[in-house]
């Protein structure tokens, strides 16, 4: 007899109890990732952002656009390597719940993104064609576009029905590349606003803007912002990753309240497995008081229920921290474009373990204590 | 003459030193239990109930005694007190040549581990173990091998007729099957003393003069000492010495041999 099979078997005793507690741990765990993961997939776009780009906008809002000729100047700028345009374009694709990113970019915006990676005939392909667009590989997925592929969105910001060629489908460098993203010529655009609506030509969202020296960011957003100081459509220049924060700051109290409900999730399996394991040290009175009767010191009793415990919270955050990558999956399918990036990080698959032990730790503090304390004559008396 | 029995024999072969703490059982002469104005009381919130109110007796070596007495009369103290599971509140308890009541908590642990044997009224067996797995628990506290263990469990087992019930759980035992195991892991470590509490209170009356047969036999051919608290005046019987205990108090002030 081993001391480990003594552990199991008094795991197996209840079997009901047992399925019914790791069941419990295991939907908990499960919960516990796919919340973090969430989190996680919010703050994506802040940690996929580059060092070496900053984005200027209109410093009212990002709503107002600045003028098309802005580049030009933002390219003289010392330490500025590129510039591309860029408007977001918010089209509607067959429903509104079938959200995706669509951005109207200059050509040259695919050389400042590295991390997008193009088939050099696509490119070739969409820079011919100025309906063509550049679709990431999720969106494609998610929606079964194909190369040659029409795709109407009905326009939102820039009305019509607006009709596009998938020409490419790009992959990401990193599996944290956001790779849902629609990419149309801004050219395209801007001669359509000239035909249709001339008020609203020339206009620019946001200019990305490439430095030469990522040490420079902070100097030229400040001449960047000066170049354009008392004109008719001030600019507010900061890096790319205090531009997605400042998306995210926008949601913070929704991330907050994600990440109180996960934690609140692994505070309840805790309350649930210390009530079974507080149960068990009960019924098994009688025994403890005998073995300690035998000579088995207090730590022996300890051990076995710390044992049981972390046997407990093993397997069960085990099958949790399994079960997660698949339920993600699932789950990242379903959200479609809304989470670009849903995939299970290492940092959460520690965050779950941790989080198991320390529920099969601390559940079994208080019944240890008790077994521990157990008066040889008062627990052979009991009944279990 | 159970060092001239055949089970005394083997067994005395079998069971050499299972510890190192196990000390060497005194000479026959020497009480192997010796008792001086023992003193017990309980609290009952603010009640102090006594139990036991200066008990003095000694038991030789080799004894079988049978502690009688009604409800609350302080056998069960009295066994715990020399079993060293519970301590008086004052006198003098020397078992197998050592004064317990002075030991702290993990020494007394380990003097139980190597001098007692227990059988309790409800045999107490762990039942996610195997019969075979109950006897050798005892075992897991001394330095004896996996094969070793094995081997003196299903010794002890063997002396208790149970052979062709080592892997059955105790929930697939009878009582009086049971109780016999109980014995068996009383057996196992060659335990200087068997303190057993109402032994055949829970058994039918043929599984209790089995398991009386099994203790006389135990204290006739291997020379175990054995203190059994019944209440049980057939049970009592089977000892060589009856003790009466009522309020706390001998009858007599010395063992009555039968």
């Amino acid at each position: 007899m081993h001391f480990f099979n003594l552990i199991l078997r008094n795991t197996l005793r209840h079997k009901l109890r047992t399925s019914l507690t790791l069941l419990g741990l295991v939907v908990a765990i499960v919960a516990f990732g796919l919340l973090s993961t969430v989190v996680d997939a919010w703050y994506a776009g802040v940690d996929s952002a580059s060092s070496a780009r900053l984005i200027t906008r209109n410093a009212i809002s990002l709503v107002f656009p600045m003028p098309a000729t802005y580049a030009q100047k933002i390219r003289q700028v010392d330490g500025v390597r590129g510039v591309a345009a860029a408007n977001w374009f918010g089209g509607v694709y067959k429903d509104p719940k079938n959200f995706f990113p669509q951005l109207a970019v200059d050509v040259t915006y695919f050389g400042m993104f590295p991390e997008f990676i193009v088939d050099e005939t696509q490119m070739r392909a969409w820079l011919r064609d100025r309906k063509g667009v550049i679709v990431g590989k999720k969106l494609a997925e998610t929606y079964d576009f194909k190369i040659g592929d029409t795709v109407v969105l009905k326009g939102t910001i820039f009305p019509g029905n607006w009709e596009f060629v998938i020409r490419g489908i790009y992959s990401g460098k990193t599996p944290k590349t956001d790779v849902s993203e629609f990419f149309l010529h801004w050219e395209y655009l801007n001669e359509t606003m000239k035909r249709n609506v001339p008020r609203r030509a020339n206009q620019v969202g946001l200019y990305m803007v490439e430095l030469s020296n990522p040490s420079r960011a902070a100097e030229a957003s400040r001449e960047i912002d000066a170049e354009f100081k008392n004109s008719l459509a001030e600019t507010l220049t900061e890096t790319e990753k205090a531009f997605q924060l400042g998306f995210v700051a926008m949601t913070e109290a929704i991330v907050v309240a994600i990440r109180a409900v996960s934690f609140l999730v692994i505070f309840i399996i805790l309350a649930v497995m210390a009530n079974t394991m507080a149960m068990t040290a009960r019924e098994r009175t009688a025994e403890y008081a005998t073995l300690k009767a035998l000579g088995f010191a207090p730590s022996f009793v300890v051990t076995l229920i710390f044992g049981e415990s972390l046997l407990l919270a093993f397997v069960g955050g085990a099958i949790g921290v399994a079960l997660t990558f698949p339920v993600a999956d699932v789950f990242g399918t379903a959200m479609g474009s809304l989470f670009p990036n849903f995939n299970v990080s290492m940092h959460t698959v520690v965050m779950q373990a941790v989080s198991a032990i320390a529920v099969g730790i601390i559940a079994a503090l208080a019944p240890s204590r008790y077994a521990a304390r157990v008066n040889i004559v008062d627990g052979l008396r009991s009944i279990g | 003459m159970w060092r001239d029995s055949i089970l005394g024999a083997e067994y005395n072969r079998r069971m050499e030193n299972p510890s190192a703490s196990n000390p060497a059982i005194p000479p026959a002469a020497a009480p192997i239990v010796s008792l001086r104005n023992i003193v017990k009381s309980y609290r009952r919130g603010a009640q102090v109930v006594p139990v036991l109110s200066g008990i003095s007796f000694d038991i030789a070596a080799g004894e079988f005694l049978a502690l009688m007495g009604p409800s609350g009369s302080g056998k069960s103290t009295l066994l715990n007190l020399i079993a060293g599971i519970d301590r008086p509140d004052s006198g003098q308890l020397i078992v197998a040549g050592t004064d317990i009541g002075t030991l702290p908590e993990r020494e007394l642990a380990d003097w139980r581990a190597a001098n007692i044997g227990f059988v309790f009224q409800f045999y107490n067996l762990m039942p996610v173990l195997s019969a075979l797995e109950n006897v050798e628990l005892p075992l897991l506290l001394t330095s004896l091998s996996r094969s070793e263990r094995r081997s003196r469990a299903e010794y002890a087992l063997s002396i208790v007729n149970l052979t062709d019930r080592l892997e059955h759980f105790p929930s697939e035992l009878s009582g009086g099957q049971q109780q016999r195991v109980a014995i068996a892991r009383a057996l196992v470590v060659d335990p200087t003393l068997i303190v057993a509490d109402e032994p055949t209170g829970d058994l039918d009356r043929d599984s209790a003069a089995d398991v009386l047969g099994l203790l006389k036999r135990l204290n006739e051919e291997v020379g175990k000492t054995i203190i059994m608290v019944t209440h049980d005046t057939r049970a009592a019987s089977h000892a060589h010495a009856i003790m009466h205990l009522d309020k706390g108090e001998l009858n007599t002030s010395e063992a009555v041999i039968v």
